[in-house]
């Protein structure tokens, strides 16, 4: 539905975008992370024909932004950072202007403008004028303005920014509940409503694809680490913490072992392992074997936080790498 | 054509949502009022004296009240441009609006002529403030209704012209202070253009003297169209929207 090959933006000084491709399928969510200024904006301002790409190619539905502009505004919904609303406008008034702008016909466009009401939430305000709303309202507004057409494809630039929590559970289920008959990019800077609504993840960092994967895929990916708390009973300083870390640190396969905790007669260590080694039966039976007593053994997976960050951080070293030596 | 008129409309809306259109035409219609009164009272004055002397000095309403005030109108007009016009663009580049228009099914061209035709529409609202005056006058008096028609046509004209200049201001800023700023100023300039020239007739004096707004207004106000002029005013009016819509093509301009 979407394709990208090669897509470059420079501003006078600056690279924004360093040579991007990516393709996304129909009724797909994708994701779109990356730190502040890394080019997710500028990437969605060249998808929805808003500014042209300095090189490279971008099709939406089979339709290049630059050569066929119009039938790919046809085809999406935009909701920008900030809601492109007219405060001296009223909910009602502004959804209706909008749908005129987008070619909805006039026997369709109060069914539409209510129905889009109904989804986002906006209904009790219809009469207010949008500059005396709230910015939660408004991001609403931005929103039921982005798919009042129904388009094929949605390009919604942090969409739940300002929301209460509750209003954010419910745009995140709105947004799935579009998946399926839309094709929806979002960028986030809120890592868990990746991992809760999208189905893929681009990462992109100082203007350059970083990864590009599922959510699943890429948890695992990176997971070549395996990480385990491992937590013991101890009465009265017994069994000694210094000598249960000497002897957990022996364990074939461990990396690294980190005291976490050790109060209320509870032992805490957090053990991460080589990479690609299974370390929780010999841990198990290390423990057993010396007589202590187990309390609990869990293994922790690497959130997309600490995915994100590796990504993003190891991309920066790089760069300052490079720096240096030139 | 609908898109225009939608965003025209729009334009209109937010004019009159504000407090700008009235104020405009509050103001105009107060000084155009007061230019009324002294023009209709030197008038008066003036034929008062040639009817004690004796004398029958031909008097007319159309060359000595309403030619003099619709000059005086299409000099207002200079200031007022610019606040018509500030915020066409510098308004939605702030406040983010322009994304919506610009990634919506319309062109460009349709998003530019929406907005100077909103601009104009206002422009004539503003004149017509003139009208209550001017009824009087026909009320009272016979002036003939031809050349104020001229006038007004002239006035359209380049007002039209000025308020395209004012929009291509205002697409290059998202600051509206700046943007009306320097249309005031270059509103000013082409004012002043007919001044820097008006002793001198060489072949420059003569184009600079032809690129001035004012000069050719004059005709207009005599009640005479000349083809030559509002041949200047159309290309100005197509040169100043055509480069409106290169500016909006290019990056710079757009966010």
């Amino acid at each position: 539905m979407i394709k990208v090959e090669g897509l470059t933006k420079r501003y006078a000084r600056t690279l924004a975008v360093d040579h991007i491709s990516f393709e996304v399928e129909k009724g797909q969510i994708v994701g779109f992370l990356g730190p502040n200024g890394a080019g997710k904006t500028t990437t969605m301002r060249v998808l929805t024909c808003f500014l042209p790409p300095s090189e490279g190619k971008a099709t939406v539905a089979g339709f290049d932004v630059l050569e066929n502009a119009m039938d790919v505004k046809r085809r999406i919904g935009y909701l920008p950072e900030t809601p492109p609303v007219y405060p001296e406008m009223e909910v009602v008034e502004y959804l209706t202007f909008v749908g005129k702008l987008k070619h909805i016909p006039s026997n369709d466009l109060r069914r539409r403008v209510n129905e889009v009401m109904e989804k986002c939430a906006v209904t009790d305000v219809r009469t207010k004028l949008i500059g005396k709303l709230s910015k939660g309202y408004r991001q609403r507004v931005g929103l039921a303005q982005a798919i009042i057409h129904n388009p094929d494809v949605l390009i919604l630039d942090e969409p739940t920014s300002g929301l209460d929590p509750k209003q954010i559970i419910e745009t995140r289920g709105l947004i799935q509940s579009l998946a399926g008959d839309h094709t929806i990019i979002l960028s986030t800077h809120i890592l868990s409503e990746v991992e809760q609504s999208c189905e893929r993840v681009i990462i992109i960092s100082q203007g350059k694809l970083v990864a590009i994967d599922s959510v699943a895929n890429l948890t695992n990916r990176l997971r070549g680490a395996e990480a385990v708390v491992v937590e013991l009973e101890s009465t009265g300083g017994r069994p000694n913490p210094s000598e249960v870390q000497q002897r957990l640190e022996q364990v074939s396969g461990v990396s690294r072992v980190v005291m976490k905790d050790s109060r209320n007669g509870r032992l805490a260590f957090e053990i991460e392992s080589l990479p690609d080694r299974q370390i929780r039966g010999d841990l198990a039976r290390t423990v057993v074997n010396a007589g202590w007593n187990l309390n609990e053994m869990r293994s922790i997976g690497l959130s997309l936080e600490d995915i994100f960050l590796q990504l993003t951080t190891s991309e920066e070293k790089e760069t300052e790498k490079v720096g240096v030596t030139t | 054509m609908s898109s225009v008129l939608l965003i025209c409309q729009k334009e209109l809306k937010s004019y009159f949502a504000s407090p700008i259109a009235y104020l405009l035409m509050a103001f105009f219609g107060l000084i155009f009022g007061f230019g009324i009164y002294t023009a209709t009272r030197d008038f008066m004055r003036f034929s008062f004296q040639a009817q004690m002397q004796g004398q029958s000095v031909p008097i007319n309403l159309n060359q000595q009240i309403i030619q003099p005030l619709l000059g005086f109108a299409s000099t207002i007009s200079l200031f007022l441009t610019p606040m018509i016009t500030m915020r066409l663009f510098a308004e939605e580049k702030k406040t983010g609006t322009i994304e919506l228009l610009l990634t919506s099914p319309v062109t460009d061209l349709q998003v530019i002529l929406g907005k100077w035709l909103g601009a104009m529409l206002l422009y004539v609202c503003i004149l017509a403030m003139s009208m209550i005056n001017l009824a009087l006058l026909f009320a009272w008096g016979k002036p003939d209704i031809r050349p104020v028609l001229v006038a007004f046509l002239g006035l359209l004209l380049q007002g039209g012209c000025l308020l395209a200049i004012g929009e291509f201001v205002s697409i290059l800023t998202s600051n509206q202070i700046i943007a009306g700023g320097v249309t005031f100023f270059v509103c000013l300039m082409l004012w002043l253009l007919n001044w820097f020239t008006s002793f001198d007739s060489g072949t420059t004096a003569s184009i600079v003297n032809y690129l001035s707004i004012v000069t050719h207004f004059d005709n207009f106000s005599k009640g005479v169209i000349e083809t030559k002029d509002v041949i200047f005013y159309l290309s100005m009016i197509f040169f100043a929207l055509f480069i409106t819509s290169r500016a909006m093509e290019s990056r710079h301009v757009r966010s």
